[in-house]
């Protein structure tokens, strides 16, 4: 029990009281501490840029899971079948390595206007009828959000991918195998009902870990980005800068929320798999 | 049957290639020299004309950029060893109070002992968003805005160590515990003779988990640190504009340095604690 004891403290002068206050907070005025009761939640609730926020965040999120946790499905089923992989893992991990800020000159060159992305599409002759489009100032912005984020965390999932398949025991497989189930067949029929467990932990924490993507949006545009890529995180950002802690603490309770949710839930998932363990 | 694996190996080595060409890209930049980067990349800044052009090899290979950064940029190296400073120091800090708190959740059951679990459970998958103005309060309060404590004191209570090193604890049978305290051993001795050596692994797979973590650190220097004097090189690199290409090239692949040798020495580690952190063994 005393060994709990210095961390324990830690994280309750470090987080715990301090995010009481904030809730405290989220219901005064900020500058007469007065008590407004609900008034800080309307105001975020009417507010644009949280609205705009709140909304990219969700459409990348509802964009970019599907996709990662597909494609990371996708890569570890074929890696399982080969014999040495230890390759291949360490080139998806290898963007982990990458600090955000030494890719930054990269992006911009494949995603300029005049950059490589363009230069590529050209040559094949898929440039569209408006000319090569610049990827940082449009909407496409959205989308070089989502491939850096499946760029940065394939890896990572792939890595939870075939900790998950392996873990199925070989028995059950040839047991398929030996009924005459193809490759398939195994799949769909034994290997995927066993991954469920995996997928819904995948599923959460690659939410969790989304709320970093904020690093490359804002090493590629600032702190106001274009429109389609303006996250809760830059919003944060700004009103910090700003000041606007009213506002903060009712959008931290809100979103903190939200979240807690989502990781009970993951908890909830914990326990059953260990008890079906 | 053959042929389909051959291409199977060939399209996923193409792909892993395709992850690892950013990383080529910044390292071919480094040796081009001035005039022929200005050349290279003059599209992108004027905006108009030609595409980008681009060798992966320079016609005339130099290392100019590195002896400026080397030698001629004393600023580099503050920024180097503000970032090495942070890291080292939030790395230690975290090992030193998540080994006694991972054996404390591993082998007693105290009062709580579960609703504390959870809480730090919640908390070490809470986006750093959400505990920004809490943190900002605490800061304030201590006086420790605009120094290097700001970014410091809030990771080394990161509860993410402790659940890694919990992780590990956990695969200890109890009867060894019990065989311990019968034979005399007092909980200290028990806790340095048993549970540190068994702790490496997990260690290990924390320290590797949180350099490359704290390493790319921005949104609480970002947000807690105004003298840029104080920045660490995640933040500096941005701030090098375009038309010092070959500075900003050399700067990210001495970045890239640190990090991907942790990454090479520890990527058993790394696997291992990525694993751990997300389901159960």
């Amino acid at each position: 029990m005393w060994f709990l004891l210095p961390s324990g403290i830690g994280v309750l002068i470090f987080v715990c009281l301090p995010f009481l206050d904030v809730i405290r907070r989220s219901f005064l005025t900020v500058v007469s501490q007065e008590w407004t009761g609900l008034y800080n939640y309307q105001l975020i609730f009417k507010n644009q840029a949280f609205l705009l926020a709140v909304k990219n965040t969700l459409r990348f999120t509802a964009v970019c899971l599907p996709v990662l946790i597909g494609l990371g499905l996708f890569l570890a089923v074929q890696l399982s079948r080969l014999r040495k992989i230890q390759f291949f893992k360490s080139c998806f991990l290898f963007p982990m390595a990458m600090p955000a800020a030494a890719i930054v000159l990269v992006w911009k060159m494949v995603f300029s206007k005049q950059g490589f992305l363009n230069l590529l599409l050209d040559s094949l002759h898929l440039t569209g009828a408006g000319g090569p489009v610049d990827y940082m100032g449009t909407d496409a912005a959205f989308w070089v959000l989502v491939f850096s984020y499946v760029w940065k965390n394939l890896g990572y999932t792939v890595v939870l991918w075939l900790a998950g398949i392996f873990s199925i025991p070989v028995d059950i497989l040839d047991a398929a195998k030996v009924d005459g189930a193809n490759e398939r067949q195994c799949f769909w029929q034994v290997v995927f009902p066993n991954l469920k467990g995996t997928m819904y932990t995948i599923t959460v924490l690659s939410f969790l870990n989304s709320f970093k993507v904020f690093r490359e949006a804002y090493l590629v545009a600032g702190s106001y980005p274009h429109e389609s890529m303006y996250l809760l995180q830059h919003l944060f950002n700004n009103w910090f800068v700003n000041l606007e802690l009213d506002k903060m603490a009712a959008a931290a309770v809100c979103v903190g929320t939200v979240l807690f949710f989502f990781i009970l839930l993951l908890q909830k998932i914990w326990d059953q798999d260990g008890r079906e363990a | 049957m053959r042929v389909q694996s051959h291409i199977r190996k060939v399209c996923l080595f193409l792909l892993a290639l395709f992850f690892l060409l950013p990383a080529v890209l910044a390292v071919s930049g480094t040796l081009f020299s001035r005039y022929e980067l200005e050349q290279c990349l003059e599209p992108l800044t004027s905006g108009a004309g030609e595409f980008i052009a681009w060798k992966l090899l320079p016609r005339y290979p130099t290392f100019e950029h590195y002896a400026r950064v080397l030698f001629y940029t004393p600023q580099f190296f503050v920024v180097f060893w503000n970032s090495m400073k942070i890291v080292v120091l939030v790395l230690l800090g975290q090992l030193l109070l998540a080994v006694p708190a991972a054996w404390a959740f591993a082998v007693y059951r105290f009062r709580f002992r579960n609703i504390l679990f959870t809480l730090y459970v919640v908390l070490m998958l809470m986006p750093f968003q959400v505990t920004m103005l809490s943190n900002y309060l605490v800061l304030d309060g201590l006086h420790l805005m605009n120094t290097h404590g700001a970014v410091i004191f809030p990771a080394v209570f990161s509860t993410f160590p402790v659940f890694l090193i919990y992780r590990g604890f956990c695969t200890l049978p109890e009867s060894i515990i019990d065989a311990a305290r019968v034979d005399g051993a007092g909980e200290w001795t028990i806790f340095w003779r048993i549970g540190i050596p068994l702790a490496s692994n997990g260690i290990l797979s924390a320290v590797v988990l949180g350099f490359l973590e704290y390493w790319n650190l921005m949104e609480q220097p970002l947000a807690f640190l105004e003298d840029k004097s104080l920045w660490p090189l995640s933040l500096y690199l941005p701030e090098i504009s375009l038309s010092q290409a070959g500075y900003s090239f050399v700067a990210s692949v001495i970045t890239l340095i640190p990090p991907v040798f942790v990454f090479l020495m520890g990527q058993e580690y790394l696997e291992r604690g990525i694993t751990a952190s997300a389901l159960k063994e």
